[in-house]
């Protein structure tokens, strides 16, 4: 098999006894959108902790572009090009707005580490630019000023997207980004996702939300008790009968 | 061989003076969730417990000399004496042990005190911010006992009938130059048996598994019923006294000054951090532990080998353990880890 | 609220400005409230820098470190060598004083940053001990143990010894030839500290800067980001322990001698005290809290029992001792008690400091304004 872009094999992981990952395998092709989906506790946020530094897997690889990020540390990884955004929003909630968006920002341009203490944040014209613009596109710019750490649940977790954007990254992790949102905000935020699968941005996104997954995802693997049970496009999935009986059919409520 | 014993032993005894506090100090982390900076004035105050019982038993008034004949001499003789003859006397000289009596209500009042006035506050707050206000208050503490007791130590006597040497070599049949002071010797048993009731008590009590489950598992700390105020009170209580009684022991062994509280705050925190932070079988170990190489490094063949090494060990190994065993030697996982 | 101001704070010549008049103002301002003597000012300046790089680390990036003093005697110590071997130059001992203060902020640094939380502030404080503890010891032929480390006639001063004809009793400290005492120390001490708010002032502004507070908002989303934060934790260690070491060289150049003392624990906790007691994280608190330490150090702890007496002369008889009495525990030699008092006060009920308190009230101005 030749290496795709971003590829999981053999991953296994376990917690004192408990299999979380049994003999994980996974391809995502550059520029689609991949749809982890399945029941709680079926291993979903594991495999992507195994993917970003956060969980060393017992066994197997985890390649980008050919490289194992296995044993990286959680910056590395970032610095190669793969962003996450988390399941509870994960911000600087004592800083700004604008300040929490222009942080990933001089990740991406500085490096993993900068000693630039005597540049004013006020002559960073670029990047102060590109962190109002982005948080413009998230319709946040009127409240740039103000603390993350007072926003509602669901501005947080776009603060956190638009954290994970600015950065450019070639592979974005998602995880359940509409968790716990109104349908209102689910609908800006399937918007915004919408509008970078267009950038053509490779994402592996992990969602419960059915309607969300379907009308995102291009390709979609179902996880349960820690093994793929099936892959395929959302119309395969749909009329898959494992699947059904393992997942859409079964009583799985949040 | 003999040298080594006596090392041993000296160790043994400051490291149950370090066990001692680091048993309260664990035990306010794990169940409070507080990082008490005062922690070793509490131990300060107990000590000075045993100094103001000596002052108050030993209160005199003026009275003629009989020995001296050639004119009129006149000598302090306590109002004990005066009173009840030797039984006065033998009450002054067993003034330590007894000012375990005062020591025990006045440390648990103290304990409540500042549990119920300050401590309760902080439990939402930053570690640092407890760090801080328990900071201060060991300083108002110490500079209280600074203006009423002065800057100087104040020695402390022992009953006589342990101020010799205990034969400790010829009972043991090691041989007749290991002697070992009785006071420390009884220092010795006494924060033994201090462990073992605190141990005991968190063992065979309701109250205790309560306590215990609290600190296997903070979040369970919530779950510990209405109670959960009083619970902590006397938690901290508890500590007070542990803290207080060992310095009331000690005072004979080392005549207490307003800053020894601190000088065994920051040893006792070392060696909290050394046992692993809230295992309270981590503090007693790591107690003695610390208290023995510390005493080994003071030998004279140690220190020709690794001048200084007896104004470091102590730092030193905590160091090391921290780097090599982050959580301590016997930490738990998840505690205190931010 | 802090944040937007750092953000729009863009006007940073025209703050120093300000900033340098007032400090090199201050013997004519402080002169009504008698604080305006070389001795106070001096402290005020060098406390000041202490203060200003403490702040740097501890107030970006939220870690405690208990072991700062060291830094500060390394700095003392380092100065008064270089006055005894080198020269009564002090420009060449606090640059000695930084560069050795910070090779040991370094190795301090780089293995208590391994850890973090209160783990951290137990391993400054245990590398602190050690320092003071081998002082007083085996580095006795450094430190001179508990005497102290002074300068004497016989001192070899090689670079002096080149230009000027060794004369009668101990030269004075000198930058080229103009005398460190007094004023003129004051002035210079001044100088620096300005120089040290300014670097702070920038790095408070700078990417680096924010991404030290972002370490301390949330230091596992930084690795996330992309960050290392260790070398960045370690920059802050490093440049806050030079400034420490700039302060204990400074504190060498006003009064050439140096002690163990000055590096105990209780003076690491003093300067965690100003920076509290003014307002971490903030850019003035921590000279404020200086300012304020420093000069109720000096008055309470100047007042004996019979100026109480005088002062509480108002007072009825029957009540007029018990108040001398009861006064006297805060003054003197009693500061310390006052000192602690102030501490718990302040962490109890304002733990942003002074600067908490400033913007607490000019919120509420501004709520009755608008009604």
């Amino acid at each position: 098999m030749e290496s795709s872009f971003f590829q999981i094999q053999g991953v296994n992981k376990t917690f004192g006894g408990l299999k979380a990952l049994n003999e994980v395998n996974l391809n995502v092709e550059e520029g689609t959108v991949h749809a982890i989906i399945g029941p709680n506790g079926a291993g979903k946020s594991t495999l992507l902790n195994c993917c970003i530094g956060k969980l060393i897997p017992d066994t197997g690889t985890v390649t980008f572009k050919g490289e194992n990020v296995v044993g990286k540390t959680a910056y590395q990884i970032n610095q190669i090009g793969i962003a996450r955004v988390f399941q509870t929003p994960e911000i600087f909630p004592e800083l700004s707005l604008i300040e929490n968006v222009m942080i990933p920002a001089f990740a991406r341009r500085d490096g993993n580490f900068k000693l630039n203490w005597f540049k004013s944040l006020m002559q960073e014209d670029t990047i102060y630019k590109e962190a109002t613009d982005i948080l413009e596109n998230f319709g946040l710019k009127d409240q740039m000023m103000h603390h993350a750490g007072n926003m509602s649940r669901g501005d947080k977790r776009r603060l956190e997207l638009a954290m994970s954007l600015i950065q450019h990254p070639k592979l974005l992790l998602l995880d359940e980004p509409t968790a716990g949102m109104a349908r209102h905000d689910t609908n800006k935020t399937i918007d915004t996702l919408k509008k970078i699968k267009e950038s053509g941005m490779t994402k592996i996104i992990i969602e419960h939300d059915m309607h969300v997954v379907f009308s995102l995802a291009d390709k979609i693997s179902v996880l349960a008790q820690g093994a793929i049970i099936a892959e395929g496009t959302p119309d395969e999935i749909k009329g898959n009968p494992v699947v059904q009986e393992a997942y859409l059919g079964g009583a799985d409520d949040e | 061989m003999d040298t080594i014993i006596i090392q041993l032993l000296n160790g043994l005894d400051k490291g149950g003076a370090y066990a001692l506090i680091a048993l309260g100090l664990t035990l306010v982390f794990g169940t409070l969730g507080v990082v008490n900076f005062a922690h070793g004035a509490l131990f300060m105050l107990g000590a000075f417990c045993a100094v103001s019982m000596h002052q108050l038993l030993t209160i005199s008034k003026s009275v003629k000399d009989e020995s001296i004949k050639f004119f009129d001499a006149f000598k302090e003789q306590p109002y004990l004496e005066i009173w009840w003859g030797d039984t006065g006397t033998a009450i002054i000289d067993y003034s330590v042990p007894i000012s375990i009596l005062l020591a025990i209500p006045l440390m648990l009042a103290i304990g409540i005190a500042m549990e119920r006035g300050l401590i309760r506050h902080f439990y939402r707050r930053t570690h640092a911010e407890q760090i801080l206000v328990t900071f201060g208050l060991a300083i108002v503490l110490q500079e209280i006992i600074r203006h009423f007791y002065g800057a100087n130590p104040i020695p402390t006597p022992a009953p006589a009938t342990f101020s010799g040497s205990a034969p400790v070599g010829s009972l043991v049949g090691l041989g007749e130059n290991v002697v070992y002071p009785w006071w420390r010797l009884i220092y010795l048993g006494f924060s033994l048996s201090i462990i073992g009731a605190v141990f005991a008590f968190l063992k065979y009590t309701t109250f205790g598994l309560v306590v215990r489950a609290g600190m296997a598992d903070r979040d369970m700390v919530g779950l510990l019923g209405i109670n959960i105020e009083r619970r902590f009170t006397i938690v901290f209580g508890i500590a007070t006294i542990v803290a207080g009684l060992a310095g009331v022991m000690y005072a004979p062994i080392l005549p207490p000054d307003y800053h020894m509280g601190m000088d065994f705050l920051v040893l006792s925190f070392v060696v909290v951090v050394v046992g692993g932070m809230g295992s309270l079988e981590g503090a007693v170990f790591a107690g003695f532990l610390l208290g023995i190489l510390q005493s080994f490094a003071a030998m004279n063949e140690v220190k020709s080998i690794l001048p200084g090494i007896d104004q470091i060990i102590i730092y030193l190994v905590a160091v090391i353990v921290l780097l090599v065993k982050p959580r301590g030697l016997m930490g738990k996982k998840g505690v205190f880890e931010d | 609220m802090k944040n937007e101001k750092i953000l729009k704070s863009n006007n940073i010549p025209l703050y120093m400005v300000i900033f340098s008049v007032v400090v090199l103002t201050m013997p004519l301002w402080l002169e009504p409230i008698g604080a305006a003597y070389p001795d106070l000012l001096q402290k005020f300046a060098i406390f000041g820098i202490f203060a200003v790089g403490f702040n740097i680390l501890f107030g970006l990036t939220g870690y405690l470190s208990f072991g700062h003093a060291t830094f500060l005697g390394v700095g003392s110590y380092t100065a008064v060598w270089s006055f005894k071997l080198l020269t009564m130059n002090v420009l060449p001992a606090i640059i000695f004083s930084m560069v050795l203060a910070g090779i040991f902020a370094l190795l301090i640094g780089y293995i208590s940053l391994r850890r973090s939380g209160i783990y951290f502030s137990i391993l400054t404080l245990a590398f602190a001990q050690m320092s003071y503890n081998l002082a007083y010891s085996v580095l006795t032929p450094i430190t001179n143990g508990e005497t102290g480390l002074q300068l004497s006639k016989n001192d070899p001063r090689v670079v002096d010894g080149l230009f000027v004809e060794v004369g009668q009793g101990i030269p004075s400290t000198n930058l080229f030839g103009l005398e460190m005492s007094g004023y003129q120390g004051f002035y210079f001490c001044a100088v620096l500290l300005i120089i040290a708010f300014y670097i702070s002032l920038k790095i408070f502004n700078s990417p680096f800067g924010l991404n030290l507070r972002a370490i301390k908002s949330n230091q596992t989303r930084m690795s996330y980001t992309g960050y290392n934060t260790k070398p960045y934790l370690l920059a802050a260690f490093v440049i806050s322990g030079m400034f420490a070491g700039l302060a204990g060289g400074l504190l060498a150049v006003t009064d050439p001698l140096a002690g163990a003392e000055r590096m105990q624990w209780t003076a690491s906790g003093e300067v965690v005290l100003m920076t509290i007691l003014g307002g971490v994280g903030t850019l003035l608190g921590p000279l404020l809290g200086v300012g304020i330490i420093k000069y109720l150090e000096n008055i309470f702890s100047s007042i004996g029992v019979k100026e109480l007496g005088d002062f509480f002369s108002f007072v009825p008889d029957s009540m007029h001792a018990f108040v001398v009495d009861f006064s006297s525990l805060f003054v003197g030699e009693g500061w310390h008690l006052t000192l602690g008092l102030l501490f718990m006060i302040i962490v109890i009920f304002l733990p942003g400091g002074i600067m908490q308190g400033f913007d607490k009230i000019k919120n509420l101005m501004s709520k009755k304004d608008k009604e």
